[in-house]
């Protein structure tokens, strides 16, 4: 019992009930998952498919926290990679071809890369502070972004690009598959490899794991590439979902989403151990959170309180300070029972 | 290394490696690279567009920036200690959407400002024991605090309320005259009393050196037996409170509330604090810096104004721009040093 209640994932999981709990109570069919025209559709379809940008962002924002760092860009990141795709789009003479859309998605997705490796670049060689280093491509990235799209907002007809962010495959929707892949391929890599135990070596202490043989200046780089790779796959999901390129509002704040989605997931921002289950659970908890105001009726403007009462709730929750309360109320009993025993 | 060749150097060349030597420290080096650096974009300013050196658009920038010079007073702070706010924006925006919607139900300025300035110092209250009571990081800790503000905003009401009480109307048009034609406004005014006072509390007060100190090392400070916890939880209050009033010089500004308005300012303060040479792991930096920084960052937009043909999102990657540039240059004067 004391084991799951001290489980990492126990405060974030109850979270996660309680707010299917509400559903329950506020819409009855909130579990019924139905199969209309081949596609699966329901409450719980439909927070997995809005859900799944931020949880990819936040796959690689977990990998980029467990080396002690923190990637701000990746919002600035997502408009870019929409903008860059949706303006090949709509240069080229034939949107709507399979070619072009590949073409679209490859080169948004190499820019975004190239991204990635200067904040790694920052970060790993020139030493500079994770949140200073992203916050310098946070603010001039969606500048650069208004600049590819030259101020407007570009919308595209191309019902192959469109399968990105709406369509279905095999009855699923495919941003859902995109982000099982991307937490898939994450997770195999790291923790069926010892990659993962080297990333978290670096979180812990750069300088003595260097002095251990570890990579740490390659690792910084491949977890920042890898982060800016999620959010350039992010943007084109959101993009394709809207259909359209907004360089001001494509992935806005969703940063801060999937930071969120990773501290309430139980991965520290100190670096040093990072949990890809927990960053599931909490991006799944900001986007039930998200579906819950909506199914109660709460005016979805008040949305923002709601996150940070959850926020403000799960980081309090596993604060240090309340497990050492917590640990304090069970000494008395375990002492009891030592005494019984004996 | 100076130490073996002291006895044989001039007076000249000692001189040169003391001016150089505040050059490269890390604690005057980047305010004085962004002096040079405003010195020198006036200077650009001023040779392509003609009556960019006027009084005028000179005293404009104060006039434009006075709540962001206040911002930036309290963000300071915060940075000095090692830690970061990210709600500054939204209060700015929760303070003209309180100050709006209390003024538009008829209660007086005298009772609405002490109120906002209250109820936000308050919330930084609050930030600074969740960040030292919880030990919560002070980046997921001001992340809370800017949703609730700004979930509070939409929850005041999701539209535009403008304002037409007597006194806020009369306190955004009032000028003072300066002379030659120029004027100032009191905001102006404020902005700069809120500078003297934060550069009097970190110079010259036992609390503005405990500040430093727990930005140097938080542990030592303890083991010097500072009273870290109540500093650390005051630096919030503190950015708080400037972000309040902030905001009410903001509502001054515009004369009304909006949910959506200053989006990204926490990050144009943090962005003026980082380019006036305050190190964000805390520890170095001056008020005087971010006051310059703000400069920096409201000279550039007037460039691009006077420029008329660059589109405004150049500001942002000129903002970008600058702060690689200042990130380096610390880089640069901090690794000398060790």
């Amino acid at each position: 019992m004391s084991s799951i209640l001290t489980h990492r994932l126990f405060w974030p999981v109850v979270m996660l009930l309680v707010l299917f709990a509400i559903n329950l109570v506020a819409f009855p069919g909130f579990f019924v998952i139905e199969v209309k025209d081949g596609h699966l559709f329901g409450s719980l379809v439909d927070i997995v498919r809005n859900g799944a940008p931020t949880l990819i962002i936040a796959v690689g924002m977990t990998l980029v926290i467990a080396t002690r760092g923190i990637d701000l860009s990746v919002g600035a990141i997502c408009a870019i990679s929409g903008a860059v795709a949706c303006s090949i789009l709509l240069g080229s003479p034939n949107p709507g071809s399979v070619g072009t859309v590949v073409t679209a998605v490859v080169v948004a997705v190499v820019i975004s890369l190239v991204l990635g490796v200067w904040n790694g670049f920052l970060v790993a060689v020139f030493g500079v502070q994770p949140i200073i280093a992203t916050l310098i491509l946070m603010t001039a990235g969606r500048g650069v972004a208004m600049l590819i799209t030259e101020g407007q907002i570009l919308t595209v007809n191309s019902p192959p690009f469109k399968v990105i962010g709406s369509g279905f495959l095999f009855g699923i929707p495919v941003a859902v598959l995109i982000a099982a892949l991307i937490f898939t391929a994450a997770a195999v890599l790291t923790r069926r490899t010892a990659l993962g135990m080297l990333i978290e070596s670096v979180g812990i202490n750069p300088e003595a794991s260097r002095q251990a043989g570890v990579r740490s200046r390659g690792l910084l780089f491949t977890v920042y590439t890898f982060s800016a790779l999620c959010a350039a796959i992010a943007g084109l999901v959101l993009t394709s979902n809207q259909t359209a390129a907004d360089a001001n509002n494509t992935g806005l704040f969703i940063e801060l989403d999937a930071i969120l989605a990773v501290v309430i997931g139980g991965t520290s921002l100190a670096g040093g151990r990072y949990s890809l289950a927990g960053t599931l659970v909490g991006a799944l908890v900001i986007q039930t959170l998200v579906t819950t105001v909506y199914t109660v009726g709460i005016p979805p403007i008040a949305t923002m309180v709601f996150k940070a009462a959850v926020v403000t709730a799960v980081c309090l929750l596993q604060s240090p300070t309340t497990n050492a309360v917590i640990a304090s109320w069970r000494k008395p009993i375990a002492a009891r029972f030592r005494k019984a025993t004996v | 290394m100076a130490i073996a060749t002291a006895p044989v150097v001039s007076p000249t060349r000692r001189a040169i490696d003391r001016t150089r030597g505040v050059f490269t420290s890390p604690k005057y080096g980047p305010v004085l690279v962004t002096l040079l650096l405003l010195v020198a974009i006036y200077a650009i300013g001023g040779a392509r567009y003609r009556g960019f050196l006027s009084g005028p658009v000179i005293l404009n920038l104060f006039v434009d920036n006075a709540y962001l010079i206040v911002l930036a007073v309290g963000m300071t702070f915060v940075i000095l200690t090692g830690g970061i706010d990210l709600s500054v924006g939204a209060v700015v925006a929760l303070s003209t959407m309180i100050a709006a919607s209390l003024l538009q139900s008829g209660t007086s300025p005298g009772v609405v400002i002490p109120v906002i300035l209250a109820l936000t110092s308050v919330l930084g209250l609050l930030v600074g024991l969740m960040i030292h009571v919880f030990a919560i990081q002070p980046f997921i800790a001001t992340l809370a605090a800017m949703f609730l503000a700004r979930g509070l905003c939409y929850v005041i009401s999701s539209n535009s309320i403008s304002i037409t009480d007597p006194f806020f109307v009369a306190f955004a048009q009032t000028r003072i005259p300066l002379g030659g034609g120029m004027s100032i406004t009191p905001s102006v005014i404020i902005a700069l009393l809120v500078v003297i006072v934060g550069l009097v509390v970190l110079q010259f007060t036992r609390f503005g050196r405990t500040v430093y100190a727990i930005g140097g090392s938080e542990q030592s400070g303890m083991l010097m037996g500072l009273p870290v916890a109540r500093t650390k939880v005051l630096v919030y209050v503190i950015s708080g409170f400037c972000s309040g009033l902030a905001g009410v010089l903001f509502t001054f500004y515009t004369l009304s509330g909006y949910s959506l308005t200053a989006i990204g300012t926490e990050l144009d303060a943090i962005a003026a604090v980082v380019i006036g040479g305050t190190l964000l792991t805390g520890g170095y930096g001056f008020v005087i810096g971010s006051v310059l920084g703000v400069l920096v960052l409201g000279t550039i937009q007037t460039i691009i104004t006077f420029e008329g043909t660059l589109s405004s999102w150049w500001t942002r990657i000129f903002i970008g721009v600058l702060l690689l540039v200042f990130i380096v240059l610390q880089k640069v004067l901090t690794a000398r040093r060790r």
